[in-house]
């Protein structure tokens, strides 16, 4: 077990300076989760429109797996289909299963440094927070 | 002192290539192979159902199961036996009160006292009892380190203050509360008091006379026993009004188509089979415990608990929670900005376990002004040279995200 394969210079990064971190006043999607066994919290924003998400917006805190990983998935989903946007939910959580994923379907680029996590179990939880969110929150709009 | 590391089966192996060290006691101790052992003879030889077999096992294994009372009955210096009811654990000990005493005997504008540092376990039953009954649920002020001062509770108890329900040692702070104090002070208010011992039992002598508690708390898991057993102490006296919550075999002693009557103390609060080999496994760590003395075992985890505190706040970046003298058992703290789950995971990766999170005390969390806090806790198989490598652990920790952060 390297800490290497955890802590990715991606993942610091993306905790160190997240990506659409922030919040939207206008009629946007929300939804905000916890993940009660360890206190983080995550609030997200999402705008959609005709089926497409135009804005994604985070808050929240948590540590650095849980907030790199919602900013790198505010970063994917941004100008996805809905549908799209799930499929990629379902890919992310098969990664975090520790399965192969044909990322052919989707360029992944900084989201593949999350792999990691899978030989993690106690940290999944923390990684997939924000993509329940969204999951949860594009559930609501349909 | 008389411990041995080789006791416990568990500590004699590695964890990602690094010698286990294990500083999570405040959340299940190890248990010695004595009690292992215990449990593995019940099942060899004595295991059947108690209190119905006419059988030899039969007999062994009442004679076992009562024994293992008998023992918490002297270990904690209950007037007899009968004041100690087997549960499930703490939670379990906790909710029989607050369902059958608080239910019963609490109505609209009496009080509930409690504390913010209350583990959940001794909180939201009492917030049940309060929106059952009507009665109002009250926090006493802490002090900034959690501790009481007992001027400020003499004034905060008034008469409508039935319950007195608070943690003998705080879980996150480690705070060892004055609860002969307490329980004057309730009882001079007409109330009583109800313990969460669940943190104090593994570390210090608990004599309940001694304390004047209405009852008292606690697990054996955390006191090198197995899980899934745990104690309420009653006073004889509260304990004969109360009705039992659970209802079935066992607990009873006339039964008729429309009505039944119960069993005497303690079975009428024991519906069901109870966890023999669980009272067994307790009764073997209670041995276990005897035979170091509590004594030692206060001195000892006294001791290594305030070498803790002194190494950690030498290190640079570290925040401790809690008062540094009258505290047992854990050591709660944060190292800079680190998430205390980053901490935590990369103190595994040098086979140093601790505990990250909440620590089931949200509303601790917010007094304390913190999402998470990290804890280090300890029983007598941890030495200095555990603390010696939780410290340069923490160091590792910041140079790791020192230089990834930047």
């Amino acid at each position: 077990m390297q800490l290497d394969d955890l802590y990715r210079r991606v993942i610091m990064d993306h905790y160190q300076h997240p990506r659409n971190r922030g919040t939207m006043d206008n009629d946007a999607i929300t939804v905000e989760l916890n993940n009660p066994t360890c206190g983080d919290r995550i609030a997200l924003q999402m705008r959609v429109q005709d089926d497409q998400i135009k804005e994604a917006k985070f808050e929240g805190e948590g540590c650095s797996i849980s907030l790199a990983s919602a900013s790198m998935m505010t970063e994917a989903i941004k100008g996805l289909k809905t549908d799209q946007a799930l499929q990629l939910v379902t890919l992310f959580s098969s990664m975090m299963q520790g399965q192969e994923v044909d990322s052919d379907q989707f360029p992944l680029e900084d989201i593949e440094a999350l792999t990691g996590v899978a030989k993690f179990p106690a940290r999944i939880k923390c990684a997939t927070l924000a993509w329940k969110a969204m999951e949860k929150g594009l559930a609501q709009k349909h | 002192m008389r411990v041995n590391k080789s006791d416990f089966p568990i500590l004699q192996q590695k964890i990602n290539d690094h010698r286990l060290v294990y500083l999570d006691s405040a959340a299940t101790s190890q248990k010695p192979m004595s009690v292992i052992e215990s449990i593995e003879q019940y099942y060899k030889k004595d295991n059947s159902n108690v209190h119905r077999g006419v059988h030899t096992l039969g007999s062994r294994a009442t004679e076992a199961y009562e024994a293992a009372r008998e023992k918490v009955a002297q270990f904690i210096q209950a007037s007899s036996s009968k004041e100690v009811i087997f549960t499930r654990g703490t939670t379990t000990a906790l909710n029989l009160v607050a369902s059958s005493y608080g239910r019963s005997k609490l109505s609209a504008g009496d009080e509930i006292w409690i504390t913010a540092a209350e583990h959940h376990s001794n909180l939201i039953p009492w917030q049940q009892v309060a929106k059952a009954t009507g009665a109002k649920l009250c926090y006493l002020e802490l002090q900034a380190d959690g501790s009481l001062d007992l001027e400020q509770v003499k004034g905060q108890l008034g008469p409508r203050a039935k319950i007195l329900a608070i943690h003998h040692v705080s879980n996150v702070l480690g705070v060892i509360q004055p609860i002969a104090d307490l329980a004057k002070l309730i009882h001079q208010q007409g109330g009583i008091i109800v313990v969460d011992g669940a943190q104090s039992i593994p570390h210090l002598s608990i004599d309940v006379q001694q304390l004047d508690v209405d009852f008292f708390a606690f697990s054996g898991h955390k006191m090198l026993g197995p899980t899934g057993i745990g104690v309420l102490y009653g006073k004889e006296a509260l304990l004969e009004q109360m009705e039992p919550i659970e209802f079935g075999g066992e607990m009873i002693d006339f039964v008729g188509l429309h009505e039944a009557s119960w069993k005497e103390l303690p079975w009428k609060f024991e519906g069901g089979t109870p966890i023999i080999a669980g009272a067994v496994g307790l009764g073997a760590a209670i041995d276990y415990l005897q035979q170091v003395g509590m004594d030692q075992v206060e001195q000892h985890d006294r001791q290594l608990t305030a070498y803790a505190y002194q190494r950690l706040s030498q290190i640079d970046g570290v925040k401790l929670y809690g008062p540094q003298e009258s505290r047992i058992g854990v050591v709660t703290f944060n190292l800079g900005s680190i998430h205390p789950h980053d901490v935590a995971t990369v103190l595994d990766t040098e086979g140093i376990a601790i505990r990250a999170g909440h620590h089931c005390c949200q509303p601790l969390m917010k007094w304390l002004e913190e999402t998470a806090t990290a804890r280090a806790s300890f029983h007598i198989y941890n030495d200095e040279q555990d603390i010696e490598a939780l410290a340069s652990g923490l160091e590792k920790t910041k140079e790791f995200f020192g230089n990834a952060i930047g």
